[in-house]
């Protein structure tokens, strides 16, 4: 059931309340063999993302290539473990069929953006014909954005009535619905966003398209975690998360995990529940991991770039 | 199982689903180096800028609460040791302290508060092996709040002509000094600083726990090259306390501490003419409205408890939660304290560390088993104990009444009592029925809610929206039996002054 009061009075975050709770679990201290495990979960759950105007079907496959295996096994950076492959790529959906294509017989995803990506400023039956395309050209999850401009401005039942629509698209493919909280600005409507998503079916909810100014932030991605878990709490139904844009380093992933830790515990800890939306940041995990085996840094040169 | 057993089980209440926090990506060990700390085998007293064995010759040993280790042996002052101290303190007021110019006074307190910040690791590892408190609260909390305080205090020491206008401030002459175990440092800072700043000259008696962080500011205090016997400190036991208060050459008494102790110095010093603060205990009520900020409220309430084991007097050991969102609220505390990593103090991801002593740790357990007694619902973190030391689970009450006595006595562990109520008048009538009245919490979204229960709440210090924020600019003190005068702040200048026309 879905009514706008409801979802009003499940909406108080206090600011400086939650930043304060981000930045103390920032601080943990997170080394040697927990760096290590931490850094393979992370890569793990990375939706390797391409999401350009110049994208190509050359520039897709070798982003493919990369996701299959992140490091070449045969190189000198010895690394005594398996190195997993990431979760899924992420592209719009004309690279839908050259992404599944190029990933056929692994068990990565291919997940494409979709409804009027990143504005989500077209017609609804234009966002569901879009969506529909992209399960049957192979999509195994759906990116949405929401309509930010009605949620904004109160029209809270359009943007809940929306996602419903787009659930029924998708079929069997799983929805991810972006909030682009960058947007929405404060935490309140980061909470009310979540909740009506989940509410509306969504499957994970993710924080940014990566095309606004700001994108996933630790405080932003809390709030969410915590609308997950009190979602939960009242429904028994897991939600996934994915933050998105701006996480670029080992050290900034691994306090993620510590969020998705300490927030939802053991459950949520895997790629089924848990997503980082990046496209630069699977080297900086190579190459931390590189030196928690050999003890050196390597330079850049030595990880591939696609 | 008979039938009429079965039918008792299906009248059971079913407890909701749990989150599992378990080890699936466990944080391994980070405990911080302790090699560069020296702690020497044997401390001395501290009177006229020496360190000097007691006259009493006896030592007592302080111990690790986490690991129950000997880490030292502490000089025991009797009588005759605080009359020397107390004598060299009167001699440094007379000829050096009381004659210098208030800017030449600030100089020296802004010379402790530089030395600390430098040594603030070692002091942070100190406080911790001393008193079992989490690293990073020692680090984060205690020494950068000690430093501030000297910091503020030293920038009064040359403008009081300005912080009470129309009159003048004299100093009181010497100041005797009694502090406690849960925050070692920072009460000898919030002691010190305003005393020097003021003009007097202080003997001060840190608790026998934990008198290492006091002994090495000693030494700070000695290369900052203070006048001999501006700083006196002895250490020892309430005997000790009590021959320092009893002195008749003291003008001051300052103490924190217990109530009943606090009470007994009332008793004593009646008729001398000593002026007084005190600053007790607590059994702060966290009220928490339905309209609140839900989970910045749950974290209000595990820093207000939690924080430090517990051991603060003015931790939010009674939370009044209103009806309306009673079970919501405990279903999250309850999974939130299973999230609290107790263990290893000096480990930088502990949020919660050792109690104190063992004696507190039976004080503790006591009044938990009269809760349980009472017919009060236990709620505790499913965490391991570590074996050796003083260790007590992050545990919450549920089902209390205010006649219980985990609702009226303080416990000062991390024991919460959870309380329930139905109206703003009714949550303000049952925070104010205690003997109490040091601190108090308000959780909101309503701005007005807050300024309205806040004035009727009978409490020396309110948070709203948060708790346990200190700030040296930021008087704190007690009403009734939680003590009278405040520390911090303009108002922490009065009780070490006499106003003159």
């Amino acid at each position: 059931m879905f009514t706008t009061g409801d979802l009003k009075i499940k909406s108080r975050v206090d600011q400086v309340g939650i930043e304060e709770r981000a930045a103390s679990l920032s601080k943990r201290s997170i080394k040697k063999e927990t760096k290590k495990a931490g850094i393979k979960l992370a890569i793990s759950m990375i939706d390797l993302t391409t999401l350009e105007g110049k994208d190509s079907a050359g520039k897709v496959e070798a982003m493919c290539q990369k996701a299959i295996r992140p490091l070449d096994p045969s190189t000198e950076l010895r690394v005594n473990d398996d190195i997993p492959s990431v979760a899924a790529v992420c592209v719009y959906p004309n690279m839908v069929s050259i992404a599944k294509k190029a990933l056929a017989g692994t068990n990565i995803k291919v997940a494409s953006v979709a409804t009027g990506f990143p504005s989500g400023l077209t017609p609804l039956p234009i966002k569901i014909e879009e969506t529909k395309r992209v399960v049957d050209m192979g999509a195994h999850e759906v990116d949405m954005v929401i309509d930010r401009g009605a949620f904004l401005s109160g029209e809270h039942k359009k943007v809940f009535d929306e996602i419903v629509k787009i659930k029924e698209a998708c079929g069997p493919a799983h929805l991810k619905v972006i909030l682009e909280t960058g947007e929405l600005e404060t935490y309140d409507n980061v909470r009310m966003a979540s909740w009506l998503a989940m509410t509306a079916g969504a499957d994970f909810i993710k924080t940014s398209t990566g095309k606004a100014a700001v994108n996933a932030t630790l405080p932003v991605t809390l709030v969410m975690l915590e609308t997950i878990r009190d979602y939960w709490y009242e429904t028994g139904r897991m939600v996934g998360m994915k933050p998105a844009g701006g996480i670029r380093t080992s050290k900034q992933a691994l306090q993620y995990l510590v969020l998705v830790k300490e927030t939802l515990g053991d459950a949520w800890l895997s790629n089924k529940w848990f997503r980082f939306g990046a496209s630069t940041l699977t080297n900086d995990l190579l190459m931390q991991l590189v030196k928690e085996s050999t003890g050196r840094y390597q330079s850049l040169d030595y990880f591939t770039i696609d | 199982m008979t039938t009429l057993e079965k039918k008792v089980t299906r009248l059971e209440v079913v407890e909701p689903k749990q989150l599992n926090f378990g080890k699936k990506w466990d944080y391994a060990p980070a405990p911080e180096a302790t090699d560069f700390v020296k702690i020497k085998p044997r401390y001395e007293l501290f009177i006229g800028g020496k360190f000097v064995k007691p006259k009493s010759g006896n030592y007592f040993k302080s111990i690790n609460p986490a690991t129950e280790e000997v880490l030292t042996e502490v000089a025991e002052a009797n009588e005759a040791d605080v009359d020397a101290a107390v004598r060299a303190a009167r001699n440094a007021y007379e000829k050096y302290w009381s004659k210098l110019a208030p800017a030449e006074r600030a100089k020296y307190i802004f010379r402790i508060a530089r030395q600390l910040q430098e040594k603030g690791r070692e002091f942070a590892i100190l406080e911790t092996m001393d008193g079992g408190k989490p690293i990073k609260e020692a680090r984060d909390g205690d020494i950068p709040l000690s430093v501030a305080h000297f910091f503020y205090y030293a920038g009064w020491a040359d403008k009081l002509e300005y912080a009470f206008p129309g009159r003048k401030c004299r100093p009181l002459g010497v100041a005797g000094q009694v502090i406690p175990w849960n925050f070692p440092l920072l009460m000898a800072a919030w002691k010190l600083a305003p005393a020097l700043a003021c003009g007097n000259t202080v003997v001060l008696k840190p608790a026998e726990t934990t008198p290492l962080t006091a002994l090495h500011l000693a030494q700070i205090i000695q290369e900052a090259d203070l006048p001999p016997g501006v700083v006196n400190i002895v250490t020892g036991f309430g005997k000790t306390g009590a021959a320092l208060v009893k002195h008749p050459d003291i003008n001051k008494i300052a103490f924190t501490g217990s109530t009943e102790v606090g009470k007994g110095i009332m008793k004593s010093i009646a008729g001398t003419g000593k002026k007084m603060t005190l600053e007790l205990g607590g059994k702060a009520a966290n009220i928490i409205f339905e309209d609140a900020p839900m989970d910045q409220a749950i974290e209000g309430i595990i820093n207000g408890i939690y924080f430090n084991q517990g051991h603060v007097c003015c931790a939010g050991s009674r939370l009044f939660v209103q009806e309306s969102v009673k079970d919501i609220v405990i279903r999250k505390l309850y999974d939130r304290i299973q999230t609290l990593r107790v263990g290893n103090p000096l480990d930088k991801n502990t949020d919660v560390g050792a109690i104190n002593s063992r004696e507190q740790l039976g004080k503790i357990k006591e009044l938990v088993e009269s809760g349980v007694q009472e017919g009060c619902k236990l709620h505790q973190s499913a965490c391991e104990l570590p074996k050796k030391g003083f260790w007590f689970p992050p545990t919450f009450f549920t089902g209390v009444a205010q006649s219980n006595r985990i609702a009226q006595e303080e416990i000062f562990g991390p024991v919460l009592s959870v309380l329930t109520f139905r109206t703003p008048e009714e949550a303000v009538e049952k925070a104010n029925n205690t003997a109490y009245g040091l601190s108090a919490g308000v959780w909101t979204d309503k701005g007005s809610k807050i300024f309205k229960i806040s004035s009727k709440l009978k409490a020396g210090v309110i948070w709203a929206n948060t708790y346990n924020k200190f700030d040296p600019t930021s008087p704190f003190g007690g009403y009734k039996e939680s003590g009278f005068g405040r520390e911090g702040g303009l108002h922490g200048l009065l009780p070490y002054v006499k106003l003159v026309r």
